[in-house]
């Protein structure tokens, strides 16, 4: 099975039961990607999958074959955070950090949703063509990623600061940076 | 999860074909139930038969109606712009539901084939007559709290889960099979069945067919539709009571028709038709809302831990109809 993971080329051989969230920390030795519930109901394992957020727990890795998926490590590293990262840090976005990467990369691929308009359940007018990224509206994007030490103010504001108040054409430039 | 054999279709005659030609068959949408059914040993397919690369497509038909590959994922439908502007119904169903990844992933076709979150259907110590047939429900004593009040069994309380299926029900929307027999088609409202003594056969499906399409048909009032959910969390959880409805006032400020379906409340998607039948020609008011939303909940039964949802039913009924009737063009 072949891969583009965080821009290599991998290939691996798994059993067909592999998730791609085991794929990725069990046999690639990624494991910046979190296994929370295995069942997809916190959201510790987003990963981006051709730029849309999934949640690998639920993926059969021999589904994705051919895909390209960017895990935590492909979004930033310790010597060069991605701003998403660095406002984490300083919002306090985290206190024990496990469900962080998910948290990170559900909100780079919410963002791009927000990018191509996909609406939400927040959004009052469907026909709407830019998105105001307001507080409320983060939060019910990303609900998907629950945070057990109750760091929720903190990855809103995190969220808010990097993205918030830019239009649509600076999204792009960031996802593409 | 036991060991299977995977198989990827590139189109419906090869995944008919896969699936006939395994053991223990079963299709594989998104995943985002079936993978995790299957992880707690409730579903133990031999063969898996991948059909996401069947259509995708959203296509419009003439007169205004809408065909949706079954290969679609919810992210995609909710944010068309045919649906937004045509079925907002439909797109706002969508997005009461699940999580941001969920939507990426889950497919049209898994959507309407998910199976009910009962928490003694997923748990294998509990008896549950949808996993065994016979061994009894640990629901109807126990905690049924998200359990049916309508429609359903002394065998089986369980709810279908999907807000997606709530609103298809109330767009009269069709689903197009193609099986061993050839294609063939099937409301959505027909396609789901009550419980009765066999829960475990949850639609009038039979082995091997494939959802290939589902369709909108034209409705001329439904840009003036909606969808209500309740749950116990303000987002990503499953409807105590969903309401999706369509209405159509006309100018005395009488019903000239509506469409109206619930969630959460039945082992299938319910088509409100006994409200439907009770507001036509009535005048748009919150009596008549409200008689209708009576005489569809007449026959409800709660239980220990549902019983609230009778009423709240009636008042999500209400409220909706209400809402649809201060839309700028739609009456008086």
């Amino acid at each position: 099975m072949r891969y583009t993971i965080n821009g290599k080329p991998v290939q691996a051989e798994v059993d067909v039961r592999t998730s791609l969230l085991d794929l990725l920390r069990e046999h690639l030795q990624l494991t910046g990607t979190k296994k929370g519930c295995d069942q997809g109901a916190c959201g510790a394992c987003t990963v981006l999958v051709d730029g849309h957020r999934i949640n690998s727990c639920l993926a059969l890795a021999v589904q994705y074959q051919g895909s390209e998926i960017t895990t935590i490590e492909g979004v930033g590293s310790h010597a060069d955070l991605h701003r998403l990262q660095a406002a984490f840090v300083e919002h306090d976005g985290l206190q024990c950090g496990y469900c962080t990467p998910g948290q990170i990369c559900s909100a780079i691929g919410m963002v791009a949703e927000v990018e191509r308009e996909v609406p939400s359940a927040l959004t009052e007018d469907l026909l709407i063509e830019t998105i105001e990224l307001s507080a409320d509206e983060i939060r019910e994007r990303m609900s998907g990623n629950l945070c057990r030490c109750g760091a929720y103010n903190g990855i809103v504001d995190a969220v808010h600061q990097t993205f918030a108040r830019k239009t649509t054409k600076i999204f792009a430039k960031d996802a593409a940076e | 999860m036991i060991e299977f054999r995977y198989e990827k279709a590139n189109d419906a005659a090869s995944a008919i074909r896969m699936f006939a030609c395994g053991d223990r068959a079963h299709y594989l949408g998104g995943g985002t139930n079936l993978v995790d059914l299957m992880r707690e040993n409730i579903e133990r397919p031999e063969t898996v038969v991948d059909v996401t690369g069947l259509s995708q497509t959203i296509e419009a038909r003439e007169g205004g109606g809408l065909l949706i590959g079954a290969a679609a994922t919810n992210t995609a439908v909710a944010a068309h712009l045919g649906v937004r502007k045509g079925f907002p119904v439909l797109a706002r169903a969508i997005l009461a539901g699940a999580s941001g990844q969920i939507r990426n992933m889950a497919t049209v076709g898994g959507n309407i084939l998910q199976r009910t979150r009962c928490y003694y259907f997923y748990d294998e110590a509990a008896r549950c007559n949808k996993r065994d047939p016979g061994a009894g429900c640990d629901a109807i004593g126990g905690f049924n709290r998200i359990h049916a009040i309508l429609g359903a069994s002394p065998a089986c309380i369980a709810t279908h889960p999907s807000d997606m299926c709530v609103a298809l029900a109330a767009l009269d929307a069709t689903v197009h099979l193609e099986g061993a027999k050839g294609a063939r088609s099937i409301k959505l409202i027909d396609l789901h069945r009550l419980p009765g003594d066999r829960p475990d056969v949850e639609t009038e499906l039979a082995p091997g067919d494939l959802i290939t399409a589902v369709e909108l048909p034209p409705l001329s009032y439904a840009a003036n539709s909606t969808y209500r959910k309740v749950h116990d969390r303000a987002s990503y959880a499953f409807a105590l009571v969903s309401v999706a409805a369509a209405l159509d006032v006309d100018d005395r400020g009488n019903v000239r028709d509506v469409r109206l379906a619930l969630g959460g409340v039945a082992h299938k998607p319910w088509r409100a038709t006994v409200a439907e039948q009770e507001m036509r020609g009535a005048p748009a008011s919150e009596e008549t809302f409200r008689r209708a939303a009576e005489a569809e909940l007449k026959d409800a039964v709660g239980l220990a831990d549902n019983a609230f949802k009778i009423e709240l039913a009636k008042r999500v009924i209400v409220n909706t109809l209400q809402k649809l009737t201060m839309v700028p063009g739609a009456g008086s």
